[in-house]
């Protein structure tokens, strides 16, 4: 789709992300394409995809990320600030008010009984999402070693996670490196990438 | 150490580490809160990631409710300032560079590497998600059927949490 984009104002970044925020029901990502992609026309397909790859590389929540990597481009850190404040002001809100029923009702039965039943659904909905990752990724059978060796380190052996990312990520690179030497032949342009 | 400051270390140190998104680091937020603090049980975690679930918003607000229930508003505050802060800070400075090296060959390599630590990370909170929320062969197979819906079809996520509600309603799990 090849549609003129527009350039949002700071109002519209922030009324485009409490959108996102509000519709979003169990995971916000869905959201944020839709509506900065498809309904406000900020970013084209590729430029969208191309977006995310930073924002789901950096640590930190992908949508809040990209809330803040187009607010920037848009419009500098008054579109990054209401881009957060979009995203999340209202959210916290409802949160908050969800920590006091909680607090006051949450050791009743009735409310136990509806807790357990939505607490199975939300872990099926993070195994899910994890599986959709694990075959959208475009992991070798020399990296899954790295995807298998942290799931039995934060998993089952409940190591910390700065241990396990401190050895496993560099890991995850030399392998894919290695990988990517032999899979790639060398083109024309692959001499100058620099020494990382 | 007092209790806010707790909440404000813990929370900024995961945030730097949240690799690939809020899920991969509940199961450390998991193992701090339960194991390391013992503000609550690992049951009572699996509610609020829950309630976190069936409401609006991004995931991660799951830290709102953990700072709630340990210290009330100042908790919430500071959880939620803590988890988001350290890495928004981040991701701006960053922006600028990561546009330069589109082309960049390490580039590709280094998302290529970190990407399936991503997938082992997103499935121990899933696993261990499942572990402290099902405690009947029903809710494990209430569990299972969401993995299969979801995987199988493209029906919006929010119709699995209300019939989940609706079967706990009915005292099936």
């Amino acid at each position: 789709m090849n549609a003129a984009t527009v350039i949002p104002t700071p109002y519209e970044l922030f009324t485009g992300f409490l959108r996102v925020a509000l519709c979003g029901f169990g995971g916000v990502l869905y959201w944020a394409r839709r509506v900065s992609v498809e309904e406000r026309r900020w970013l084209g397909e590729a430029e969208f995809v191309d977006v995310m790859s930073l924002c789901q590389f950096m640590p930190g929540p992908n949508t809040l990320n990209l809330a803040m990597v187009l607010g920037l481009r848009f419009c500098g850190w008054r579109g990054a600030a209401a881009g957060f404040a979009g995203l999340m002001v209202a959210p916290f809100l409802i949160m908050l008010a969800m920590g006091m029923l909680y607090t006051s009702y949450g050791n009743l039965p009735l409310v136990q009984s509806v807790l357990r039943g939505v607490a199975a659904v939300a872990a099926g909905m993070m195994v899910s999402m994890g599986l959709k990752m694990a075959m959208v990724a475009r992991i070798r059978n020399i990296l899954c070693v790295v995807g298998v060796a942290a799931f039995a380190a934060v998993a089952v052996l409940r190591f910390p996670l700065v241990q396990v990312l401190l050895v496993l990520a560099p890991a995850g690179v030399v392998l894919a490196w290695w990988w990517h030497r032999d899979a790639v032949p060398r083109s024309p342009s692959a001499g100058r990438g620099g020494e990382s | 150490m007092d209790v806010l400051r707790q909440l404000a270390l813990d929370f900024s140190v995961l945030s730097l580490l949240a690799v690939g998104g809020a899920p991969t680091v509940f199961p450390e937020m998991q193992r701090n809160v339960v194991e390391v603090h013992g503000w609550m049980s690992a049951a009572q975690f699996a509610d609020l990631y829950a309630i976190a679930q069936a409401s609006p918003g991004p995931n991660i607000l799951v830290v709102c409710l953990i700072g709630w229930k340990v210290a009330g508003l100042a908790g919430a505050l500071t959880a939620t300032l803590a988890m988001v802060g350290p890495s928004c800070v981040l991701t701006c400075l960053v922006a600028g560079a990561w546009e330069r090296f589109r082309e960049a060959r390490w580039r590709e390599v280094v998302q290529l590497g970190v990407a399936p630590l991503t997938v082992g990370l997103m499935l121990s909170s899933g696993y261990l998600l499942t572990r402290s929320a099902d405690e009947s062969l029903a809710a494990y197979a209430l569990t299972a059927g969401t993995v299969a819906v979801l995987m199988l079809t493209r029906v919006n996520p929010l119709w699995l949490i209300g019939a989940g509600a609706l079967i706990g309603l009915a005292g099936l799990v």
